[in-house]
């Protein structure tokens, strides 16, 4: 069962609550290659979710079947209560979509836009107007609401698509990388949009990125490799397993301050160039660790581990962000494109 | 459904169980009828919103009716009073409907290029529904820019009545919605931008060509008669050119010399044949319009 974060307090324990998304042993293949390798895991209602992995891991076609733009080799998924398999239509209805790549008519306004989509998804007439109005207020794109989308800028229709993404009241929201080519300050715009989003509407959030950073805003990662998941927890929780703070110096007399810093009761190794004290918070012991090696000091480096660090000790590479392609898989990752 | 928490609240929807799925049923009529009507509407929006459209549609027309018409009004001379600028007119007239229907409906080749085909094609509506409104538009502008096209009527000696007006839009509607359909399911078969180019120049061209529009299609040499008599427009041109000289009041030395009927397997067809084939093209065509988006995503 899905453990719930702790500010989900106001919403009813998981126990009364069936997961926003359910999946058991999903599978994609195609041809000889396996895309997806029988994955298992569930999203708790209101949860922000997020797939983590380099791009031909799996996740594009994962998400793909949990929209059901891709139907399942074998498995079994559930979204909003609909089986996907079955049920395709009753899913669409209750799930709000933004793609990789744009999907606006950006001769038509934003307003324009919403309407498009209201009417697409069954959204009661009565209701378009203050719907539109609402979903604009999320993203603050309200001020723009009459304005031609070619007039936007790439981070403008982004949200705007997102907004788009929440006009018929989905149970849950997939954003299939939401900020991939944008610039930090639209990428942190889009996070609040979406946490505004989840507290204000309460909406199930599922994403996709290979930008780590961005992961630690989920309450719970997937990361996803080679179509398999490797690990799945919370953000702090993965990164403890990975291994604890370390506050490394370079010190004048390395020996006396080895020697006192183990008298003061630290953990401490001899490394090249100097120690690395381990310790639970490394913020907190910079100080108390340069008073207690009794010699000066000439260097710090705190380290706390990082997603990169999970990633990295559960696959053994690297994401590179640049390229959004781990560095020994190019072959695979070929393969494994969207068609 | 799913209560809307209003503006400003910070209270999380209090949305219904996702366990509790009210069983609706998937389709739904009316929603169905709402998303043909919206895909109509966008199509109207983005046609009077490019002007440089509705005018470039105009040019080529009225280049076919002015320059080729009084050019081989020289060589074709007037018979009882009516030369090849009047026998030209519908077939013009035509042209412009058929040009803007197929340009309307290839537009789904930009959509797919800029995404907003996901857009549609991923709702949880019917790809009926899109093929639908996407028909009902494409023949609602076609039809308006060979409406407009009336206005040039008196300017080349063509005599309007108000039921002339009204046969010549419902034929205009009904090449216009064949056309479109013939568009969609062509479009659906193009992945690249650039193959639009090709298939403007090497299907519409030789289709209108082809079709009666700028030639009476009496007396050609045997192949080229097999292949006017295979192509749907040839179908649509004959009874809006029938229409139209019907209303004229034209000599039967004229009539011999502008000859607008169509004969199949020496059998001339009447007007309601030549419908029925139309009608026949644009159902076989909106099966595939509707098969060919199918196949998408």
């Amino acid at each position: 069962m899905v453990s719930l974060p702790l500010n989900h307090l106001d919403l009813p324990g998981p126990e009364t609550r069936p997961p926003a998304i359910d999946v058991h042993g999903l599978t994609k293949s195609y041809g000889d290659l396996v895309a997806v390798n029988g994955v298992d895991f569930s999203v708790g209602q209101g949860e922000i979710f997020a797939f983590l992995g380099p791009n031909g891991a799996g996740k594009s076609t994962t998400i793909k079947m949990l929209c059901t733009l891709a139907s399942p080799t074998s498995g079994h998924a559930t979204v909003a209560g609909f089986d996907v398999a079955t049920r395709a239509k009753s899913v669409r209805r209750h799930i709000g979509l933004v793609f990789q790549e744009q999907t606006l008519d950006d001769q038509l306004t934003a307003e324009e836009n919403l309407r498009f989509h209201a009417v697409l998804y069954g959204v009661p007439h009565a209701e378009v107007e203050a719907r539109i109005s609402r979903v604009l207020e999320l993203v603050a794109l309200s001020d723009r609401r009459k304005d031609l989308v070619s007039t936007y800028s790439g981070g403008m229709a982004r949200r705007l698509e997102i907004a788009r993404g929440m006009l018929h009241t989905p149970k849950v929201l997939f954003l299939d990388e939401p900020t991939v080519g944008l610039d930090p300050q639209t990428r942190a715009l889009i996070w609040e949009d979406i946490q505004r989003l989840r507290e204000e509407e309460g909406v199930t959030i599922f994403l996709t990125t290979h930008y780590m950073d961005e992961a630690e805003y989920a309450e719970r990662i997937a990361i996803i490799d080679h179509g398999a998941i490797i690990a799945l927890d919370n953000p702090d929780v993965l990164k403890a397993q990975v291994g604890t703070d370390t506050v490394a110096i370079e010190t004048a007399d390395d020996e006396a301050a080895l020697a006192s810093l183990k008298r003061a009761g630290y953990k401490v190794e001899r490394t090249e160039g100097g120690l690395t004290a381990f310790v639970v918070d490394e913020e907190a012991a910079v100080g108390p660790i340069v008073a207690a090696a009794g010699v000066p000091v000439r260097t710090v480096r705190a380290h706390r581990p990082t997603l990169d660090d999970v990633f990295l000790h559960f696959t053994g590479r690297e994401i590179r962000e640049q390229h959004g392609e781990a560095v020994p898989m190019m072959a695979r990752a070929r393969g494994a494109r969207r068609s | 459904m799913t209560t809307l928490s209003t503006a400003g609240s910070t209270v999380p929807a209090p949305a219904s169980p996702a366990a509790a799925p009210t069983p609706t049923p998937d389709t739904i009529i009316s929603d169905e009828i709402r998303v043909v009507g919206m895909v109509w509407e966008r199509e109207l929006i983005r046609y009077v919103r490019t002007r440089t459209r509705i005018v470039s549609g105009l040019i080529q027309p009225v280049l076919f009716l002015f320059v080729l018409g009084y050019g081989m009004s020289g060589l074709v001379g007037t018979t009882g009073g009516f030369n090849f600028r009047q026998f030209v007119y519908p077939g013009v007239v035509a042209m412009s409907v058929v040009m803007t229907a197929m340009f309307s409906a290839l537009s789904i080749v930009w959509d797919r290029e800029f995404g907003f085909l996901r857009e549609m094609l991923v709702a949880p509506v019917s790809r009926v529904s899109l093929v639908l409104g996407k028909t009902a538009g494409g023949a609602t502008v076609a039809a308006a820019q060979g409406t407009i096209m009336l206005v040039l009527a008196p300017l080349v000696g063509i005599h309007l009545t108000p039921l002339l007006v009204v046969q010549m839009i419902a034929l205009e509607l009904l090449m216009a919605v064949a056309m479109t359909t013939f568009g969609v399911f062509v479009a659906s078969r193009i992945q690249k931008m650039e193959s639009f180019q090709v298939v403007m120049q090497m299907l519409l061209m030789p289709m209108l060509f082809l079709s009666g529009a700028l030639f009476p299609l009496n007396g050609l040499p045997g192949w080229l008669t097999v292949i006017t008599r295979l192509n749907p427009l040839t179908y649509a041109v004959a009874p809006f050119r029938q229409v139209v000289f019907a209303a004229q009041n034209m000599s039967p030395a004229a009539r011999a010399r502008f000859p607008t009927n169509v004969t199949l397997f020496g059998h001339t067809l009447s007007i309601a044949v030549e419908l029925a084939i139309v009608v026949v093209f644009a159902l076989v065509f909106f099966v595939l319009a509707f098969r060919g988006l199918s196949r998408t995503e």
